[in-house]
């Protein structure tokens, strides 16, 4: 245990750990110091300078999130000096900051806008010095919009591109007044080694960096008589959207959302989940595949590990980065694009309506997703197979302008056909999930027996740390699957591209060997996805995490391939997985990209 | 000739410059020496850091030798970017084995075996010339048994790199942008490793020291402000260059010796020092923190005259176009109130702000003091204050 350091703020004595910054040392006393360039999830900066305070001895001020504490010091959070001097900075902040609030989209969620109605910043003294800058807006990606204007260079973004994602699409660029964020060579995020991963827009204070509505386009739709409008949501947003409607965080609102959505007046309300259980079956097919490829037919061509598909940030990741890796990643699209392919042929069939008139609707925990529905590729039905990606925020947006009371609705049931999913669908939204439903199936189908784990309950592959390893011994086989007998099916799962880095040098090096890895580009996984509620931090993440699992626990079928409606759509549509039209309409490719 | 003769002049000193090939003796007296009497050497000398923050060297390499890391680095800091500093280029091309001396001492004493020279990126044309002189340097090391060697690092030319912490991660290969402290260099540095960073001249210093002991170099000079000091004078002056003088003169003695007699004002310590008008030339003497007789200014070494054609309005203008580029960007209080200070003395000169504005100005480079990141943008306020206070009225009409 490390040492304890006593010391005051305030007057009030306190006793904390050596290694505790003043910032820590004051919250274990309830007294807050405002922040801006700090982040739970990121290193300490120290570059904003709100959070200054008095140190007696000391005739400067000293960043309490970057002062480590000391024995005897005495800290005062409160004096007038210091109440000046943060109020200089705030004025100071804005004075570069394009103040609209009204108009901005982080309107009411901003940390600078909080801060200055804090401070009762209602007068401006200095001189605005944004109609001198050429700020400007890159609006070209499909799911990151980077107003340059909103920027107060708190460099969290930067922090967290680096140190969480290990992308470094944006950095910090030129010194004094030019200082500014930027890419390479000033491209826009489309042009860059940018993943859409959104981790930047949830890390982001101000509106400097948004996601890229579609809302308009949704309402557009909705409104349109000739329009049929299918919805379908992700796992990780039914535990994310009651937290961005002002229920507590973790809160689990499936009914309330389905309910939400059926008011919006979407025409079908559709399940993600049915998708991600069909991902299971074709995912651990191809697994199953692969692994007969490499044990039984010696096929040296064989890619192992295999790897999940299913985050389009990962994705893209490996497209920039690994190019080498792309064979290894699961041909399957991800549950979204497995969804919209069949929206518009299996879906449209069944309901009668012309495809054409189909406009398809996500909504997702990430922004990743909207760049993923946007790949030319993705136009497997003959349309495109998603029109548009709403983040959980958005749908949040909708349901406040619908004028809903979200919270007194009576929850509803999805639509049917693909408004089921099981509990292993659901806890794709979960770093280790879809490692945990793939083993559940393929377990399975491979033994006859359920997986030797209580109430199926995978633990050693659920939490969040960055790397998770599991080994199942594979015994007792039926017959057609003997060539597995006595193999140890080695996985890792990991979430945040940091961490994927990690991993994919170390098996690069040969240090690490696995048949399967999963990889989620957030951290935590989708729950803690881009496009989820702001803050976030790891205490939130394990408490939506923890929703996800009971949401997993109190489903009647937790297993994809008893997914009722699975079984129905292999007869009377797919067939088999991996036949000829699952490879045409859930299958996909991918391409090399440039490394910066 | 009568009038020159009447002129009282300043002692001049000659230590720094005074060619002495006798570097390999120095050292090996000094390596034969106990590291801690070396130490307490440099502590008695009483001196402190040439680059113009003036922090005790022997307490520097102390601290750094008293870390049990294996890993160490000694940097000779020679970023000499100060507007008005040109002392640093001319010790490195005249005696550069005083200052490679003073590293090997220092390397020795905190058990590194890496050197760097961070060169400013300027000073280009010093390499070839520093190189040939590594390369006998080293061959002494050699002789003399000490596993330690030096290389050059050439900065790129931002001004902030000079100040420690953001000229170590520059040489990291990141921004050079100024670090949190604690923890110091000399605790977590070059690579997370203890490291010493001197400058130039403190280097030739301890040379000096080593030499002739800690006493003559404390016979000069007054109270905390101890031995002698290069200085680089310039502006309106007969006889701008560089002068070794010992430290401890008021500004009114220096501006008789070495102005024209038409001196308004003399900036101190380059554009992040103070301007000292002529009523205070008396009560302000150039050393370090120890209040003496009135003010004491610390400095690196930068004089610059002005005399009365010089608009003060326009000295400031010039030095906030200075910060306003090469302040790093990174903290609040420097990267903005940099671009407020320069907009604002614009506009209250244009008559867009009332004269009233100045007072609004001078708080915020109280707040720019109190809560910068570095030194860098705390010292913006010494020179706007220094100006704005003494010459309210140019800065207004």
């Amino acid at each position: 245990m490390a040492n304890m350091v006593n010391l005051t703020i305030n007057g009030i004595a306190v006793s904390v750990e050596e290694d505790k910054t003043i910032l820590e040392a004051a919250k274990h006393l309830h007294i807050k110091i405002p922040t801006l360039c700090y982040h739970k999830d990121l290193c300490v900066a120290g570059n904003c300078r709100v959070c200054v305070v008095e140190q007696v001895g000391n005739h400067k001020l000293v960043a309490s999130c970057a002062t480590p504490v000391a024995e005897g010091m005495e800290i005062n959070t409160n004096t007038l000096k210091v109440r000046n001097c943060r109020k200089h900075i705030i004025e100071l902040l804005l004075t570069e900051h394009r103040e609209e609030c009204t108009k901005c989209y982080r309107n009411g969620h901003c940390e600078l806008q909080a801060l200055a109605a804090e401070y009762q910043i209602t007068n401006q003294d200095f001189i605005d010095l944004v109609p001198d800058k050429n700020y400007t807006i890159d609006m070209l990606s499909p799911a990151i919009v980077k107003d340059d204007s909103k920027c107060i260079r708190c460099q969290r973004c930067v922090r967290t591109c680096a140190e969480i994602q290990s992308v470094g699409a944006i950095a910090v660029a030129h010194k004094g007044s030019e200082m500014k964020i930027s890419t390479f060579f000033d491209r826009s995020l489309d042009e860059v080694v940018c993943t859409n991963c959104g981790q930047c827009i949830v890390h982001c204070p101000t509106g400097a960096l948004t996601e890229k509505s579609y809302v308009e386009n949704v309402w557009d739709a909705i409104a349109d008589p000739d329009t049929h409008v299918i919805v379908q949501t992700a796992p990780a947003v039914r535990i994310g959207l009651g937290e961005e409607l002002g229920l507590g965080i973790g809160t689990r609102v499936t009914g309330k959302m389905v309910s939400a959505l059926k008011r919006l007046g979407f025409d079908s309300v559709l399940d993600t989940d049915f998708t991600a259980d069909l991902t299971i079956m074709e995912e651990g097919t191809e697994l199953l595949t692969r692994l007969k490829r490499a044990l039984v037919d010696d096929d040296p061509e064989v890619a192992l590990p295999m790897a999940t598909s299913c985050s389009p940030g990962w994705v893209k990741y490996i497209e920039h980065k690994y190019p080498e890796y792309l064979p290894n990643l699961s041909s399957c699209k991800s549950p979204q694009q497995m969804f919209g392919a069949l929206a518009k042929t299996y879906y449209a069939k069944n309901i009668e309506v012309d495809p054409e008139n189909i406009v398809s609707v996500s909504i997702m925990p990430c922004t990743a997703k909207k760049f993923e529905a946007n790949r030319p590729e993705m136009k497997d039905s003959g349309y495109k197979d998603v029109d548009f990606v709403l983040t959980t925020r958005e749908l949040a947006v909708m349901i406040r302008q619908a004028g809903i009371e979200f919270e007194k609705l009576n929850d509803e049931s999805f639509d049917s056909i693909m408004g089921i999913g099981s509990g292993a669908g659901v806890i794709f939204g979960a770093s280790g999930g879809v490692m945990e439903a793939a083993l559940r199936t393929a377990y399975e189908i491979v033994t006859g027996r359920e997986v030797p784990f209580d109430n199926l309950e995978i633990t050693p592959v659920r939490g969040l740390e960055g790397v998770k390893e599991a080994t199942v011994k594979i015994e007792g086989t039926i017959e057609a699957w003997s060539f597995l007998e006595g193999v140890e099916l080695k996985c890792a799962i990991t979430n945040g591209l940091e961490n994927a880095h990690q991993l994919l040098d170390a098996i690069r090096k040969g240090d690490k060997f696995y048949h399967f890895i999963e990889v989620m580009a957030c951290p935590g996984g989708c729950l803690g996805g881009g496009g989820q509620p702001f803050p976030v931090d790891n205490e939130i993440r394990l408490k939506r995490m923890n929703a996800l699992y009971e949401e997993d626990r109190n489903l009647p079928i937790r297993k994809a391939h008893e997914n009722p409606e699975i079984i129905q759509v292999y007869k009377e549509f797919l067939e088999e997985p991996l036949s000829h039209k699952s490879h045409k309409l859930l299958h996909t490719s991918y391409v090399k990209r440039e490394q910066y | 000739m009568t009038t020159t003769a009447a002129k009282k002049q300043l002692h001049r000193i000659d230590l720094i410059f005074k060619h002495e090939d006798d570097c390999k003796e120095i050292l090996r007296n000094a390596f034969s020496r106990s590291d801690q009497e070396i130490v307490n050497e440099m502590v008695n000398s009483g001196l402190k850091g040439r680059g113009g923050a003036g922090f005790p060297t022997g307490l520097k390499w102390k601290l750094a030798a008293e870390s049990d890391e294996k890993e160490k680095y000694v940097i000779c800091n020679a970023d000499e970017g100060e507007p008005g500093t040109f002392k640093d280029r001319e010790i490195l091309s005249r005696v550069p084995h005083k200052v490679l001396s003073g590293m090997a001492v220092c390397a020795k004493i905190i058990g590194a075996q890496k050197g760097y020279i961070y060169l400013r990126g300027e000073y280009k044309f010093l390499v070839p010339d520093l190189n040939k002189e590594l390369g006998k340097f080293h061959d002494i090391l050699d002789d003399l048994g000490l596993d330690f060697r030096v290389e050059i690092f050439l900065g790129s030319g931002a001004y902030i790199c000079g100040e420690e912490s953001a000229l170590i991660e520059s040489m990291e290969g990141k921004r050079g942008e100024p670090r949190n402290k604690p923890p110091f260099p000399s605790v977590r540095g070059f690579k997370g490793k203890p490291t010493v960073v001197n400058n130039v001249e403190t280097l030739a210093h301890s040379y000096t020291i080593l030499k002739f002991g800690a006493k003559k170099f404390r016979d000069l000079g007054v109270k905390d402000s101890r031995g002698s000091k290069v200085f680089s004078v310039s502006g309106d002056t007969p006889i701008p260059g560089i002068y070794e003088l010992e430290l401890g003169m008021t500004v009114q003695d220096f501006v008789d010796d070495f102005s024209d007699g038409d001196c308004k004002a003399v900036q101190v310590g380059g554009a992040s020092g103070f301007l000292v008008p002529r009523k205070r030339f008396g009560k302000t003497t150039i050393g370090y923190e120890g209040k003496l007789t009135g003010i004491s200014l610390p400095t690196g070494g930068s004089m610059m005259i002005f005399n009365s054609s010089r608009s003060m309005y326009n000295v400031l203008n010039n030095y906030l176009e200075f910060f306003e580029e090469e302040s790093c960007g990174q903290c609040t209080p420097c990267r903005v109130g940099c671009q407020q200070l320069l907009k604002g003395i614009r506009a209250v000169k244009r008559g867009e702000k009332p004269a009233s504005y100045l007072d609004q100005l001078l708080k915020l480079t109280e707040t720019m003091k109190l809560t910068a990141k570095c030194g860098l943008g705390q010292s913006v306020a010494n020179s706007f204050s220094s100006i704005v206070e003494n010459f309210r009225e140019e800065m207004i009409y």
